[in-house]
């Protein structure tokens, strides 16, 4: 999960997911507590489904 | 836009009675700098010292190195929107304190920058052991938040600069440059056979001590734009980062932006020097694309042939860099890049965290994860204990002998990548 | 200081023995110099002497690498060197390989500074130069009086065990491994002259070309998220408040594995950063912003997953080396995998 995916796509890494900011990959100070968590949940749903989907080559999930 | 810069040489800095440049010598009342200084409420209180070339030295935490200058005619005041008001610079006459700088100093959160050795094997990696130089120390009011706490640090060092530099308002100077850039339609005129080159000078801007800020401006809230290369002499950027030392632009790499003085040298000879094109390195993606996007577009609309990229820092910038080099060079224009290097201290490690073909043209300010022994200093300035923190630093970096052992990460300015410096790496 | 004994090796053609049709001449060794090894002996001044010469085909070497490569060391090894120096082999690419074959093996296996000399296109340059030192050379033998001037003295500081320097300050080929080195003009006019040179179609080198980086194969995917055990990695520099183990700011030298067994919220009074290249305010006040466990532990209980693993793992991405970052994972992947662990969300900033 990282914010700069053309990096992760040089080093190499195959399943990506595109995050909200360098500092805060998973967070945003800018919304509250529970907008937070909300955005962490989306986030972390589409890790998990990345993990669970088969990919031959590198695969960003938008 | 026509500048004069008149360089008054300094050999030395001293404290005393009057506040004043004579025979090369700034003199300095303490009380009334200090005063000044302590005029913002969030400064309690500040205290200065001196380090002059070939002192055994050592100053840190560093956070910039200013020049002092003032401008004796021409529009606005050095560092508009920021200690002067707003109004654009960059022409009539400025004179400069050459051989003297500010230095600002002290904690502000965990992870300082950098170091200054004024004598040893130190000294050779930064360029401001060759400076006189009057380290500003602030220490804050109790319980500062640590954005208002750099900001109070970053406008002393400014308002320094501006005290010292306004003591040369009426000095003769010592020697003239002239520096001049015609508008878009008269350099075509004047040099139709010459190529047209810019320059793109990315500027760090990624939160605390990570930033940079345009005519006030924080610059990670502007869209890609264009400067006049002598808008930069006269403080139109000025540098809010530091982390890490060796790769962050002060305020001094700004004012003496070495890349815009190499192509000024060239200019109307065997180039057409057209402008500045200045871009940030943000921390989300679509800024990065956005501004990237920027870079190259208005790289074509001012119908230049190539361009000269400058980095500021390293890791996810270099992706910053990639993209404006990748998108600029689709344009047809040609480019060359300059950047530092990370590539581990036995140097084997891949030097970049991103990387393209068409960057073929790179210019190197060598590899930061060097490492180099510093000797014991007989005086230090700031905090020693410092160094098993600052990045670069590690655990055990300080021994007990006060020597330190660590990566040129941690000197400032030493892997520059505006090109200031000779080093380089193969 | 004693004379040091060099070996030079050589091929059929600049033993003077013939040409293509002499490529099959098999490993011979002589005493003393063989053609141009009179230059370098000469070249040497003193310091070293070339005490014997061993010659082999092109052809030979090539078709019998193995046996032709044992030969070659022995009848070498019978000299006792203190050096050896092979080629050089400008752009002939048969005795290229051959020379940085031989050049390699004397460094690996006879524990023997060697070094070979050729030009930058010669495909041997490209197999040898992370192996063995390579001077840069013309592309003829019209070039053997500068390679010789060069080789020498690079052989003689390689063999005294001197500090070797940058690749453009030496003269060896680029080898891969970045060394500092102070130019004479600074970096924003050699910036300024390469676009000059660029713009008007001249030639001009690069100081730093492309990285690679390597590729892996894509995992097979997890069969069932609602009952695996996912484990938290980042390189955000999350640990425990105080950061017990200092790990560095910048280009870390370890790792941090941390218990967060019964830990269902990082707070800004437990966890922080170490990671000292982006802004640390926010990650300061809620570490979950990098660290997601506390979303983790909803999953948990939701059976979304089927467990957080008790450890996670930290470092610092901030200026850490590639060979740093795999040695890492390395060590950490191995854990993981004796853990039980299924699958792995790494974060980074």
């Amino acid at each position: 999960m990282c914010t700069v995916v053309p990096i992760s796509l040089t080093v190499g890494a195959n399943r990506i997911v595109p995050t909200v900011a360098i500092p805060h990959p998973l967070g945003n100070p800018a919304l509250t507590k529970e907008e937070e968590k909300d955005i962490r949940r989306k986030l972390l749903n589409k890790a998990l489904n990345a993990l669970s989907t088969e990919v031959s080559e590198q695969t960003v999930f938008e | 836009m026509k500048l004069e810069l008149g360089n008054i040489i300094i050999h030395d800095i001293q404290f005393g009675n009057v506040s004043k440049v004579e025979k090369g010598i700034i003199y300095i009342n303490k009380n009334e700098l200090g005063a000044l200084l302590s005029e913002d409420e969030n400064i309690k209180s500040v205290s200065f010292e001196i380090a002059r070339p070939g002192e055994r030295i050592r100053i840190l935490p560093v956070k910039d190195v200013i020049e002092p200058r003032i401008k004796v005619s021409g529009r606005g005041g050095i560092f508009p929107g920021m200690i002067a008001k707003v109004d654009t610079v960059g022409s009539g006459r400025t004179n400069v304190l050459k051989g003297a700088a500010v230095v600002t100093a002290g904690k502000i959160v965990g992870f300082q920058e950098g170091i200054i050795d004024m004598s040893g094997p130190g000294a050779e990696y930064t360029p401001f052991s060759k400076l006189n130089n009057l380290v500003v120390i602030c220490e804050p009011v109790p319980g500062l938040a640590q954005h208002a706490h750099e900001k109070a640090v970053r406008l002393a060092g400014l308002k320094a600069a501006a005290y010292l530099g306004n003591l040369g308002k009426d000095i003769d100077a010592d020697e003239v440059e002239i520096f001049e850039t015609p508008s878009l339609k008269e350099g075509i005129l004047k040099y139709p056979e010459l190529p047209r080159v810019a320059y793109v000078q990315m500027l760090q801007t990624q939160g605390l001590l990570h930033d940079t800020y345009v005519y006030g401006v924080d610059m990670k809230q502007s869209l890609t734009t264009i400067l006049y290369p002598t808008e930069l002499m006269d403080g139109a950027v000025v540098s809010g980062n530091c982390v890490s030392a060796c790769d962050k632009n002060t305020t001094y790499h700004h004012l003496n932006n070495p890349v815009v003085r190499d192509l000024y040298a060239k200019h109307g000879k065997e180039l057409n020097f057209t402008g500045v094109i200045i871009t940030n390195e943000n921390v989300y993606l679509a800024d990065k694309e956005r501004s990237s996007d920027w870079s190259a577009k208005l790289a074509e609309l001012l119908g230049v042939d190539g361009v000269i990229i400058s980095q500021e820092g390293f890791g996810n910038p270099d992706t910053d860099l990639i993209m404006n080099c990748k998108k600029i060079e689709a344009k047809g224009i040609k480019t060359v890049i300059i950047t530092d290097e990370y590539a581990g201290r036995d140097g084997a490690s891949q030097s970049l965290a991103d990387a393209d073909a068409s960057a073929d043209a790179v210019v190197t300010g060598g590899n930061a994860n060097m490492l180099i022994k510093l000797p014991p200093m007989e005086k230090v300035i700031g905090h020693i204990e410092a160094a098993d923190v600052i990045a670069g630093g590690f655990d055990g970096s300080l021994k007990s002998d006060g020597s330190i052992e660590v990566e040129l990460q941690v000197i400032t300015g030493a892997t520059n990548e505006l090109g200031f410096n000779r080093l380089s790496a193969r | 200081m004693e004379k040091l004994r060099a070996v030079h090796y050589i091929n059929q053609f600049f033993a003077q023995i013939g040409g293509e049709e002499k490529a099959d001449h098999k490993p011979e060794a002589r005493e003393g110099f063989v053609g141009p090894g009179m230059a370098f002996n000469a070249e040497f001044s003193g310091k070293a002497e070339i005490v014997g010469t061993v010659i082999c085909g092109d052809s030979y070497f090539n078709e019998n690498l193995e046996m032709a490569t044992k030969e070659v060391l022995a009848m070498i090894k019978s000299f006792k060197p203190d050096l050896v120096i092979a080629g050089p082999a400008f752009n002939a690419g048969r005795y290229g390989m051959a020379c940085g074959t031989v050049a390699s093996a004397v460094k690996k296996e006879l524990g023997i500074p060697a070094i070979t000399g050729m030009y930058i296109e010669n495909p041997g340059a490209d197999s040898f130069k992370k192996e063995v030192y390579i001077i840069e050379t013309k592309n003829s033998a019209a070039g053997m009086r500068d390679a010789v001037k060069a080789m020498v003295p690079f052989a003689l500081k390689l063999a005294a065990g001197e500090k070797i320097g940058a690749s453009a300050e030496e003269g060896y080929i680029p080898n891969g491994i970045r060394v500092n080195f102070f130019e004479k003009k600074r970096g924003s006019e050699r910036a300024v002259e390469m676009l000059l040179a660029k713009l008007s179609g001249k030639p001009f080198t690069t100081e730093f070309p492309m990285p690679d980086f390597d590729r892996v194969e894509p995992n097979p995917a997890v069969k069932d998220v609602s009952k695996a055990t996912i484990a938290l990695v980042t390189s955000g520099g999350i640990v425990p408040k105080g950061n017990p183990d200092h790990i560095e700011s910048s280009s870390a030298s370890k790792y941090g594995k941390y218990d967060i067994d019964g830990i269902f919220d990082l707070t800004d009074a437990t966890y922080e950063t170490a990671h000292g290249g982006y802004d640390p305010v926010y990650a300061n006040q809620d570490a979950d912003r990098v660290l997601p466990v506390d979303i983790l532990r909803e999953f948990e209980k939701e059976g979304k997953i089927g467990k957080l693993h008790r450890y996670y793992y930290t470092t610092t991405g901030n200026g850490t080396a590639v060979a740093s970052a795999k040695a890492f994972a390395e060590k950490i992947g191995k854990e993981l995998a004796a853990d039980g662990v299924d699958a792995v969300i790494l974060t980074s900033t």
